[in-house]
This record gives C-alpha cells, structure tokens and sequence, in this order.
C-alpha cells in the first residue's frame, strides 16, 4: 500500500481499527478528565513524600540549630577539647580527625570500590561459583553492623596482621570496610546501566577490554558511582561506636596526624559529651552536631559539583 | 577521566604534607605559655570508663597546662574494654568505676603488668523519685523489695513498712546492666552483683533518660551515679537511705565519712608498673591525686578523703618503686 | 594494531574452514594485569568476609560450649547480664525486626516516590537542589539523629497520638521512624539513578503513544529499573537491620518480646545489645561478653539469609535492555 492509501472499509478492517484502538487505550490510553485527576493526585502524592523527606531534615537541622545555638562561635571550629571549661572549649582536633580518616577512607574506597565493581560486572563470568560468591559477599557485608567492623578492625587493623596501632589509619580502614559494600552495589549499578551498545561498539572499533572500559563505560558510570561514594562517606563519618573500639579517644589537645598518636572524631566526641548531665554539655554536643553538618557540606559540595558536571557530560 | 587526575593527585599530596606536617604543631587547648620550666615530655595513653573520664580529663587539662611538653589522651572504651587494652599492654593508665575482675587481673598477670588500685573520687549511689513522691527515706530491705530478682512489686503502696506512700504504679529506671553502676549497686542492695528485677525501663548508655522518666512519671524510681543527681536537683528527689542506723542523704559529706552505706563507692584508676618508669607518668598520677578533690567536686563528683589520699599515694610510690 | 586478513573477521565459514579469531595480535599482558588487580579488588570483600567470620567464629563456639543451642535461640529470657543469666535471644531478635519494619515502612515508599519525582517530574534544577540536600540527611550522625528522635520526635507523636500506650521516653515505633528518615536517601539516591538510566527511547515510545506521565513513571520507568530498586532496598534493609547508634538512643535497652504492632514499647535491637555491651564495663573474655559475638553471628547469618533471597528475587525480575 502506498503512503495515504486507506484501508479498505470492510467489517473486518474496522474490526482490527477498534481492535488496535482499543488494545493501545486499555494500556496507555490518552488522558481522559478522570486519568489526569489521578496524575494530580499521584503528583501531589509525590510532592508530599519529597517534603515528608525535607520537613523531616529541615526539622533535625532546625532542632540541633535552636540546642547549639548559645554555642555557635569561630571558637567552635578552632579551640581544642576541654572538659574544665566546656564553654569556651571547641571542636579542633575532633573536625581534623575526621578529614584524616574520611581522606583515608576516599582514598581506600574509590580505587577499591570501583575496581571490585567493573571485575563483578565486566570481567566475572557468573557461572562460576566463586563470582556468585563474591557477589553474595558484597550484599550481605552490607548489613554488617558497625560495631562488628569495630571487633574487626581490633582484631586485625589495629593488632593481628596489620599491627597499625590505635591511630587515625586504622580508623581509615576499618570504616573504609564498613562503607565499601555500598560503593560497589551503587557502582555495579551504574555500570550495569551503560548501554551495551557503547562497549560493543568500542569493542568492534579494536578496543582492548580495558580500553573500553576506561574510556567508555567508567565515564558514562562516574555519575553513579559518586552517587555511591557520597552515600558511603555520608555513613562513615556520622560513625562512633566501631571507632571507639578501634582507639579514637574522646579527649585529645593535640593535632592529629596519619599514622601516630591519638586520634578524635566529630561523632565519638558529640556522643560523649551528650551523656554527661550538666547541661552545658548537651549544648556543645548540639553546637557540635551542626559543626558535623558544616564539614559533611563541604565534603559534599565538592563530590555533587562534580557528578553534576559528568551527568552533563553525558546525559 | 584526565581531568579528575590532577585534582585528586594534588588532593592527596595535600594529605599527605598534613599528615606528616601534623605533629609539628602541638597547639594545647588552653595555650597556657606560663608555667616554665617544666622539661617532661612523653605521650600518655588513658583509656577505660566513660564515668571516670569526666575525671581523667581535667585532670589531663590541668596537667598539661603546666606540663606543655607532654601529651595525654583520654578514651572510653569502657572498663572492660579499658582493661583489656591495659593488659595488652596498649595503655598506661586504665579508667575504672569497678574493681578489676580476676579475668581481667589473670589477664594481666600472664603478660607480665603489675598495676596498683588507686582511688581518685568518691560517687554516692544516688536512689531517685519525683519530687512529688512524699516518700523520703526507705531501707535497704524496701529498696530489696523493689529491685530484687524475684520481685513481683508493682505499686508503692505494696512496699511493705513503707510511710507516706504515695498511691502510684511503680515506673523503674534503671541503668545499662552492663555498666558499674548496676553491678555496685545490685551487688549492695540484693547481695549479688547482676541480681535485679528484669521488668524495668533500662536506659542503657544514657542517664539522662533516667531524669527524663522518672521526673516525667509519678510513680517513678531510678538510680544512678551522684554526678546525675547534682545536675538535676531541682526536677528530681534523692531518698534517703537507712543501711542499719538511721536515714542518710546523699551528701559529700555522709560519702565521705562512710555514714551513706551502702550506696558510697569510689571510682579508680589503674596504673601500670611499666608506665610509672617514665617519669612523665609518674608525675600526672601524683598530680591527679593531689588535686583529686578538686577536680572530683567540679566535675560533679565527690572528693577523696585525706587518708584516701595518703593511702593512694602510698599505693603509687610503691608500685613505682 | 597491525592490519590482519579481513577474511580472518569474516563470518563463520565451516565450508572454507578459517573460524574468526577475534583475539588480539599480541599477548596484552597489560590486560592480565589489570584483571588481577581487579579481581584482587573484588576479593578484598571475602578477605573481610573470611575476618569477620574469624573474629567471630571461635568466641561464639566457646559461647555455645556453655550455653545451649536450643536455648539460645528459642528462649524467650534475654538477660544475659544479670546473676541468673538467661539466654534466650527472641526479645531482641524481635526488637530488631521491628525497627527494621517500621523503618521500611516509612523509607520505602517515601524513598521511592521521591525517586520517581526526581527522576521523571523534577526540573534539571530542581533535582539538582533536592538529590543533594536530601543526601545530607544521610549524613547526619546518628547520634544526632538518635537525640532528635528521643528529645523531639518522641514528644511529639504522644501529643499528635495520644491514644496509643505510651510509657518512659523509649519507644521503638519512634526510633524505626528515624531510621527510616535517614535511610530515604538511600532508598531515593539509588533509585534515581537507576531510573535515570533506563534509555530515553523506552519513554519516548510510551509517551508517543499517548501515556501520561503517571502512566510512563509507573508501568515503563519502574518496572525497567527494578533491579536498581530492589538494589536500594535491599541495601536500605541492610542498613537499618544493622543500625546501632539511632535505636541504642532511641530504643531504649530493655528487651521486650513485642509485636511490631506495639510501636510505643521499649526494645532493644541486637545492635544495641552489641554497642553498649561492647563498650560498656563487662570483662572480656567472660561468657557474658561473648555473647557480643555469638548476637554477632546470628545478625550475619540473617542478613546473609536475607541477601540470599534478594538476590535471587532481583535476578528473576531484571530486565536487559540492548
């Protein structure tokens, strides 16, 4: 037939016409006054859960704000601990502790993390049982409680094969352990989600795996993976309990450093002083809660700057 | 990809020069310049219970103050966990609010640490209603009767011989079974350390919740360390407490002179052998003790006895050798 | 690369016998070295697997030297630190499947409809404002979140509810709440992402052939990422089972055998059993404290149950596209 023909005007053609018309409006029918009503509702339905999410936010933020407020000074950021005069002390040493084992941890969980991930899904052939395994691994070490990390991390960081001592790398690394099940799951998810097309046709132009893969389908991923290592840092650092048991102290004068010497973080600090009854310590515990905020903002910033930038790139 | 590169090269040499660069700058909290001549320097490492660290930190504070050269941290790992470190020889000075335990001791004996039981603050047990409770004092026994193992007490009015009792559901508090508090106080209330009624609102980590139920609830009862109920006084009531001879407050003075019993104990630190070599140790124990009072008092606590001090004195000049 | 004989790419030709090599001219040893290292990567998670296994292993034989099997997992007595110690771990495997319940319940669909608002409804600005804000929650240290939840939130659901039981400041209906809260970004970030990801064309299509947004968002756009949102989940579930600092404030300690229907109790989750005995006063090396790892093992085991499961479920329902 050619183009502008019609079709014959039998019964049966009709037949089909109604047919087609009605198989495409029972499954993705236009919109009718009823069906856009519906869409109204779903749309407020979704409005509703983003800001049950934001209220919900903006009420903690709200909450530590109005506790810390009498507190909230420069001298926050730059006095050290001190439990003689807990009104002018400070957050020094627990805000410096945190950039060393958060850095540590960045620095652990991406190369790691990511390179578990391409081997899951771009090398590993499923059919073996021992990439099953591994994927199994991964999953379950997700639910890992913190705390179990911290007997980890005493058992064999700090004493045991790696004998790192109770210092700020070993902080690093026992909740680089504990995050990195979810940088591989959130970057599995990215890769997997790059079209095959793109590797396949880098392959048939001559691309060795690698090549493609670095060139081609990490690219495509980075958006996703920064998804999974913001969602991973945003873990670690709000964690108290496992460090406490790998050796952060909780009163620490002098500045950290990587490997030696005693080590505090934002989270040890905030719990201990939020369990002590004088009153002048909840609020420092409030004030220090939005000194956390501060510096998760700032770490944050950066890693969404730059996923904005590569979804861009490549959306 | 490239472009990621440079920045995160250039971030990771940043690190790294602040690692290395990190302990070059000592700055102390107070930066107190004055006290000179002061030639001890060293790194002490106190670890142990998150009761006595209120403690062992202005005493750290103080101490390094005066001693700019020396470093003392302090964590709180708990005293079991502070012991363990001990014994594994990773501290040098272990926080306690118990006496050790023969575990623990047969821990320490086998990697060869000698350590020495000193005092550095007095605590008053202290057992709390609501204000408008018109209870004041009770017993041991009544006290017994409440917490005990096998006790079946719901209500005050079912306490037996006790006055004034108001006509209110018991609602108990009590704190972490895992913390010194409970075993001190069950140990001294129904003989046997653990011994206690398990039907009761345990608030764990956190005291303060004890204030919140049981200011918050009529027929409420709870107990925890002195420190809780100096901050606290005016939304809770302390009982008194008869041990045998008559209904004792808890004061500083009652703890002291031993009249609150059995609810007085005292909270320790334990120094190691091999630590009180370095003389920078040896120094911040004699220094803790001597201002011990002092601090003890600020920090919520109750100060030592003079015998207290000389006996922990004692204590130390011998272990030091 | 160096020029080869076209035919040698060629199509299977039985008849001429030349089967295509599509290997590559010389041996890339580069290529091997790049596959050991990222299996190597990927072997560091059973390395940790094997430790935790290790670490956990022998205390809790010894734990179950002492106390019975039976006893430990039927009883319905959680009192492991008092004088007359029972054993029995229900209570506080009860608290835990409670929290994590109600947690979902909130995290799940909230999660999940904010996913499908980024993702489909949300203006590029917008998204970019919202997706990064929200994360922020996630980062809020459970301590904080913990303390919120105690001092604000507990206050506030007796004055909105107050026809419901409520006693003492803990209640595990509150803490499961606040977990929620904070694991929505989880849930919401990995779903975005994941629906992002499912090609333009299939929305195209659907909205060429007249569907509303609702319609594309709901039975195109979902259905095709629910391997990424089963992911979320999952990875949602795994953190609220294992939360320890949020219920061991919120929650309260004492272990309750309850319903998760009785939302207004005092519970203690396994994870808190573990976070406040650990660092608590107990002595290492006493029956007492090798509970930590025998409540420890038990949490893997489940989870890893649980993982099972999630991974055959997400394998049935994937769906390839290209």
């Amino acid at each position: 037939m050619a183009a502008g023909d019609r079709a014959p005007d039998t019964a049966r053609a009709r037949l089909a016409v109604a047919g087609a018309r009605a198989g495409t409006a029972a499954t993705l029918g236009r919109t009718d006054r009823g069906e856009r009503a519906r869409g109204l509702i779903f749309l407020a339905l979704l409005v509703l859960a983003v800001t049950f999410a934001l209220t919900g936010l903006g009420a903690l933020l709200v909450w530590a704000g109005i506790e810390g407020a009498p507190r909230l000074s420069l001298e926050l950021f730059t006095a050290g601990p001190s439990s003689l005069s807990p009104e002018t002390a400070g957050y020094r040493t627990a805000i410096l502790g945190t950039l060393y084992v958060i850095g540590g941890v960045i620095l652990l969980i991406v190369p790691i993390g990511v390179g578990a991930a391409i081997y899951l899904e771009e090398y590993a052939d499923r059919r073996h049982w021992w990439n099953r395994f591994v994927e199994l691994n991964v999953q379950n070490l997700a639910g890992v409680p913190s705390i179990v990390y911290g007997i980890l991390g005493l058992a064999f960081i700090v004493r045991g094969p790696a004998s790192f001592g109770f210092v700020a790398a070993a902080g690093s690394a026992t909740l680089a352990l504990l995050v990195l099940p979810t940088v591989i799951l959130a970057s599995r998810e990215a890769i997997r989600a790059v079209p095959s097309s793109v590797r396949e046709g880098a392959l048939a132009l001559g691309a060795t795996q690698w090549q493609t893969i670095r060139r081609q389908v990490l690219p495509a991923a980075i958006p996703g993976v920064l998804t999974g290592v913001i969602l991973a840092v945003a873990r670690a650092i709000g964690e108290a309990a496992p460090l406490l048991l790998v050796g952060a102290v909780t009163f620490v004068t002098v500045d950290p450093s990587f490997f030696e010497g005693g080590y505090s973080t934002l989270p040890v600090q905030i719990f201990n002083y939020a369990t002590r009854p004088q009153e002048v310590f909840q609020v420092l515990a409030a004030a220090g809660v939005i000194v956390m905020l501060v510096v998760l903002l700032a770490m944050n910033s950066f890693a969404i700057w730059l996923r904005n930038r590569y979804e861009r790139q490549f959306s | 990809m490239r472009k990621l590169l440079v920045p995160a090269v250039f971030v990771a040499l940043a690190i790294g020069v602040a690692a290395c660069g990190g302990d070059d700058n000592d700055s102390n909290a107070a930066g107190n310049a004055g006290s000179g001549g002061s030639s001890l320097s060293g790194t002490i490492r106190i670890d142990g219970s998150s009761t006595v660290a209120p403690l062992s930190e202005p005493a750290a504070e103080l101490f390094m103050q005066e001693n700019p050269g020396v470093t003392v941290t302090v964590g709180t790992s708990g005293t079991g966990g502070g012991f363990e470190k001990f014994c594994a020889g990773e501290t040098d000075i272990s926080d306690a609010s118990r006496e050790i335990k023969e575990e623990e001791a047969a821990a320490c004996k086998s990697s060869g640490i000698a350590y020495e039981e000193v005092s550095v603050a007095n605590d008053a047990l202290t057992v709390v209603v609501n204000p408008q409770n018109p209870v004041e004092c009770m017993t041991v026994e009544q006290v017994a009767q409440v917490w005990g193992p096998k006790s079946k007490v719901s209500s005050w009015s079912d306490i037996d011989g006790l006055e004034d009792a108001p006509d209110a559901e018991l609602d108990l508090y009590g704190p972490g079974t895992d913390s010194g508090t409970f075993d001190y106080f069950t140990d001294a209330i129904n003989g046997e350390e653990g011994a206690q009624r398990t039907d009761y609102n345990n608030v764990g980590e956190d005291d303060n919740s004890t204030v919140t139920g049981v200011s918050g609830s009529e027929g409420g009862m709870g107990y925890f360390g002195y420190s809780f109920f100096v901050e606290n006084q005016d939304s809770l009531k302390a009982l008194e407490i008869d041990g045998g001879d008559g209904c004792v407050a808890p004061t500083a003075e009652n703890t002291q002179d031993g009249s609150y019993t059995p609810l007085g104990r005292q909270l320790f630190v334990y120094p190691s052998d091999q630590a009180l070599q370095r003389p920078e140790v040896l120094a911040f124990i004699e220094f803790y003790i001597e201002n011990a009072s002092a601090i003890a008092e600020q920090a919520g606590f109750i100060g030592l006895t003079d015998e207290q001090v000389t006996e922990a004195q004692e204590k130390v000049a011998g272990l030091a050798g | 690369m160096a020029a080869r004989d076209v035919t040698a790419f060629g199509p299977r030709t039985g008849a001429t016998g030349s089967r295509p090599r599509l290997e590559a001219v010389s041996p890339r040893y580069g290529e091997k070295v790049v596959f050991a290292l990222l299996a190597l990567c990927a072997a560091i998670s059973v390395a940790t697997t094997t430790a935790i296994v290790v670490s956990l292993i022998v205390p809790t034989v010894g734990f179950f030297g002492e106390v019975p099997f039976a006893d430990f997992l039927f009883g319905t007595d959680w009192a492991p630190t008092f004088a007359d110690a029972t054993f029995g771990v229900l209570p506080i495997v009860a608290g835990t499947i409670t929290v994590t319940f109600w947690a979902l319940l909130v995290a799940v669909p909230v999660g999940l409809l904010t996913a499908i608002y980024l993702a489909e409804y949300a203006p590029p600005r917008v998204r970019r404002t919202i997706k990064p804000v929200l994360e922020v929650l996630e980062g809020v240290p459970t301590v904080a979140i913990g303390l919120f939840a105690l001092y604000f939130m507990r206050p506030l659901l007796e004055d909105v509810l107050p026809f419901l039981p409520w006693q003492g400041p803990f209640a595990v209906g509150v803490a499961g709440v606040a977990v929620g809260l904070m694991i929505v970004p989880l849930v919401s970030s990995v779903s975005d992402d994941a629906m992002r990801a499912v090609p333009g064309g299939l929305r195209e299509g659907a909205y060429a052939l007249g569907a509303s947004k609702m319609k594309v968002a709901g039975r195109v756009v979902l259905p095709a990422a629910i391997s990424g949102i089963v992911a979320a989940v999952v990875l949602a579930a795994s953190r609220a089972i294992g939360e320890t600092m949020i219920v061991l404030i919120a929650a309260g300690s004492t272990p309750t055998l309850s319903g998760p229907w009785e939302l207004t109790q005092s519970v203690q989750t396994m994870t808190a059993f573990i976070g406040t005995t650990a660092t608590g006063d107990i002595a290492t090396g006493t029956i007492t404290y090798d509970t930590i790892f025998a409540v420890g093992a038990l949490l893997f085991a489940m989870t890893l149950v649980m993982n099972m499961l999630a991974i055959r479920l997400v394998r049935r329902f994937r769906e390839v596209y290209e």
